[in-house]
């Protein structure tokens, strides 16, 4: 168990082996599992990424759905206004129309009713005339009596 | 065989050469076989790599490099990129060497006096009870300690952390034999336990297979051949876990010692 040459061999040994595993386990095995991580690093980020933008993006539809029912809500208003006021115009329409036929209405009616007077007035002046004639048993002279029935018929 | 012939007899090294120049053959053989396994397996692994969905296999290897880097990470300052190959190939090339102490002690010294037919053949399996290979490894990290030591402090940084530390300019002589001391006991302890751990394991291994070996004789053999399988395997299992812990404080303190050398404020 004396310490000899052997020694010598086993330096030589360990630094080749050294070497050796240095270049075909730890290099490559590091060198990939260095590139793993970094890819599973890559990945964790732009999962991160991804979900900030989603999340930009669900506040963006946010705001444009908010805009879209304010507009329609607008629009809406405004339609009812619009339509309120048709009806309005159609009332004021309507009445003024119904005005002027009551009126023209009216109109008529008291032309009509002046007309059958005047003709009721002539009937009975020709009826008083007649009734006169028939009376007096002689023809009255209606030159004579003109103004006098005038007046008569005037009375009525 | 006697017991202490026997134990003797599997303490020996297969060697070759005369004084210094004398070659254990068993540690250098085993060992760089299982150098070869690490950079074979890792090649052949290499081949099929793949990024997305690991396999089994690659997993585990996976699971044993980030527990280096963790390590390595947790111990060393700043960045240098030896020392985690460094770190991965001590923990698995130690782990590697102390397993064969849990290969029966009998099984492969007796395969290879059968092979060879000379049934007195020494071979010695566990490489890390040679204390040639632990100091190899610690002389090693040893050298780089120094290498950093010079390169990052510079030599007269160097020369200041041997005049200077750890009590201050009035004590230079104390100061020089304690840091003297401190730089040399690391390579030391870093041999001297992992070898200590592993022959100790050893022995203990070849005590307990001496109980089926001299005491099972006829009836006696009803007793002694459990007793010596149970204790074999309440053994084998602890040792699973100091081979282990052997290899992770190994990496730990290499870590750690040439993180100190990198310090510069040290």
């Amino acid at each position: 168990m004396s310490i000899n040459a052997t020694l010598l061999i086993q330096i030589i040994a360990f630094v080749l082996l050294v070497w050796f595993v240095n270049k075909v386990l730890w290099g490559p095995l590091s060198k990939l599992m260095e590139e793993r991580q970094k890819k599973i690093a890559d990945g964790l980020s732009a999962a991160e990424k991804g979900k900030h933008e989603l999340e930009l993006a669900e506040q963006k539809a946010k705001e444009v759905l908010k805009d879209a029912k304010a507009q329609a809500q607008n629009i809406l208003s405004q339609a009812e206004k619009r339509g309120s006021e048709i009806v309005e115009d159609a009332k004021v329409k309507a009445n003024e129309e119904a005005d002027r036929i009551k009126a023209a209405a009216q109109a008529e009616i008291a032309q009509e009713v002046s007309r059958a007077r005047e003709d009721l007035r002539k009937e009975v002046a020709s009826l008083v005339v007649t009734g006169a004639e028939k009376i007096l048993k002689k023809e009255v002279d209606a030159a004579v009596h003109n103004d006098m029935l005038d007046t008569l018929v005037k009375s009525i | 065989m006697g017991t202490v012939e026997y134990i003797q007899h599997h303490l020996t090294n297969n060697t070759i050469g005369e004084g210094f120049w004398t070659f254990n053959m068993d540690t250098i053989v085993i060992s760089f076989l299982l150098g070869a396994l690490i950079v074979l397996t890792a090649a052949r692994m290499g081949k099929s790599l793949q990024a997305g969905t690991p396999g089994g296999f690659q997993n585990f290897v996976e699971s044993i490099l980030d527990f280096v880097s963790t390590n390595v990470r947790d111990a060393f300052p700043g960045h240098n990129p030896l020392i985690a190959p460094l770190a991965l190939t001590i923990f698995i090339w130690v782990w590697l060497m102390n397993f064969m102490d849990l290969i029966p002690v009998d099984l492969i010294p007796y395969l290879y006096q059968l092979v060879t037919g000379d049934s007195h053949a020494y071979l010695k399996i566990v490489p890390t009870t040679d204390l040639n290979t632990t100091l190899a490894m610690a002389f090693t990290v040893f050298a780089l300690i120094m290498y950093y030591n010079v390169k990052i402090k510079g030599l007269g940084g160097f020369i200041k952390m041997f005049l200077f530390h750890p009590f201050g300019k009035f004590l230079v002589p104390v100061n020089i034999v304690m840091t003297l001391i401190e730089e040399v006991s690391k390579p030391l302890s870093l041999a001297l336990r992992l070898f200590g751990n592993m022959f100790a394991g050893e022995l203990v291994f070849l005590l307990i297979a001496l109980i089926g070996g001299t005491l099972a004789v006829g009836a006696a053999a009803l007793f002694w051949a459990p007793l010596q399988v149970l204790l074999d395997l309440g053994w084998l299992i602890f040792h699973l876990l100091v081979i282990t812990l052997q290899a992770f404080i190994f990496m730990v303190l290499t870590i750690v010692y040439l993180g100190m050398a990198h310090d510069e404020g040290h």
